[in-house]
């Protein structure tokens, strides 16, 4: 079972992590790198003429962007072990796993990981101001728990309480609120933050829902299935 | 006899099977994704941020 969950998740994850990667170096990073211009004082929106919006021209690195590609397969991998390890709890209980089905799971991925923790603390840009690192991440973390526990609620739950308290989980981090930063201070132009914060939701649905269908597919193509 | 054999050589738990995936999978994302150590963090700066990450 353990083998199986790992080739399965280890396979999907790093095939989605890689689109991921490919799609981040021609969408996400020029974004970033140009407000890295900014964050760096550069470049100034402020004070002075209006800034010129075209961006740095396109480039490559082969060091840094080779740690991204990395990076991508790795937490993709990551994440594609915990929905595999879900997947097969979920098939132990009936459920039927296979590649259309692990759309949806892609999907549900999606939103607990991505989209719950984005909806109160949005991707941020480089030079974005923000709060407290660690406040933040058990805040995230907190999140993307609460979410992907209601989803499952949502999901395979029967009863109208079971759905009642998947809304309670979905709302109360959002009501309790993620950490704020103390004053705004970001001097990178409000523009190329909705613009990063928009592609990157928009790049982890993409991964997202490339993990879920690799993973139902390999997992239902696996002739050690069993149920 | 024979029964008795074939339940012993049975793989462990898939339960725990599912456990220690899961685990396996939040050790990689805790430290490709959180760990602020700086050799790490300035590897995966780029992704942090694409991923929508906490990030420094």
């Amino acid at each position: 079972m353990f083998t199986r969950i790992l080739t399965t998740a280890l396979i999907a994850g790093a095939g989605a992590g890689l689109c991921a990667a490919i799609l981040q170096l021609f969408f996400l990073q020029p974004v970033l790198l140009h407000a890295e211009l900014y964050e760096s004082g550069t470049l100034v929106h402020f004070g002075g003429p209006a800034a010129d919006a075209s961006p740095p021209p396109f480039s490559l690195d082969l060091m840094r962007d080779g740690l991204s590609i990395l990076f991508s397969m790795l937490i993709y991998s990551g994440y594609a072990l915990i929905l595999v390890a879900m997947m097969s709890l979920a098939e132990e209980q009936g459920a039927l796993i296979d590649a259309r089905r692990g759309l949806l799971w892609g999907i549900a991925g999606f939103c607990a990981v991505q989209l719950a923790p984005a909806f109160s603390l949005a991707p941020e840009v480089p030079g974005a101001a923000s709060a407290d690192v660690t406040a933040r991440q058990i805040w995230w973390f907190a999140t993307v728990i609460a979410a992907a526990f209601a989803l499952w609620l949502i999901a395979f739950g029967r009863s109208w309480l079971l759905w009642a308290g998947a809304v309670v989980l979905l709302l109360a981090p959002h009501l309790v609120g993620a950490p704020t930063p103390d004053s705004f201070a970001g001097p990178v132009p409000t523009e190329l933050g909705a613009l990063f914060a928009s592609r990157a939701l928009g790049l982890g649905l993409v991964a997202w829902v490339l993990t879920g269908f690799f993973a139902g597919a390999l997992w239902a193509s696996d002739p050690e299935a069993s149920a | 006899m024979n029964t008795q054999t074939l339940a012993v050589s049975k793989p462990a738990s898939p339960r725990l099977a599912m456990a220690f995936a899961a685990l396996l999978g939040l050790g990689i994302v805790v430290l490709a994704g959180h760990v602020q150590a700086s050799a790490v963090h300035d590897a995966a700066h780029d992704t942090r941020h694409a991923t929508g990450f906490p990030c420094h």
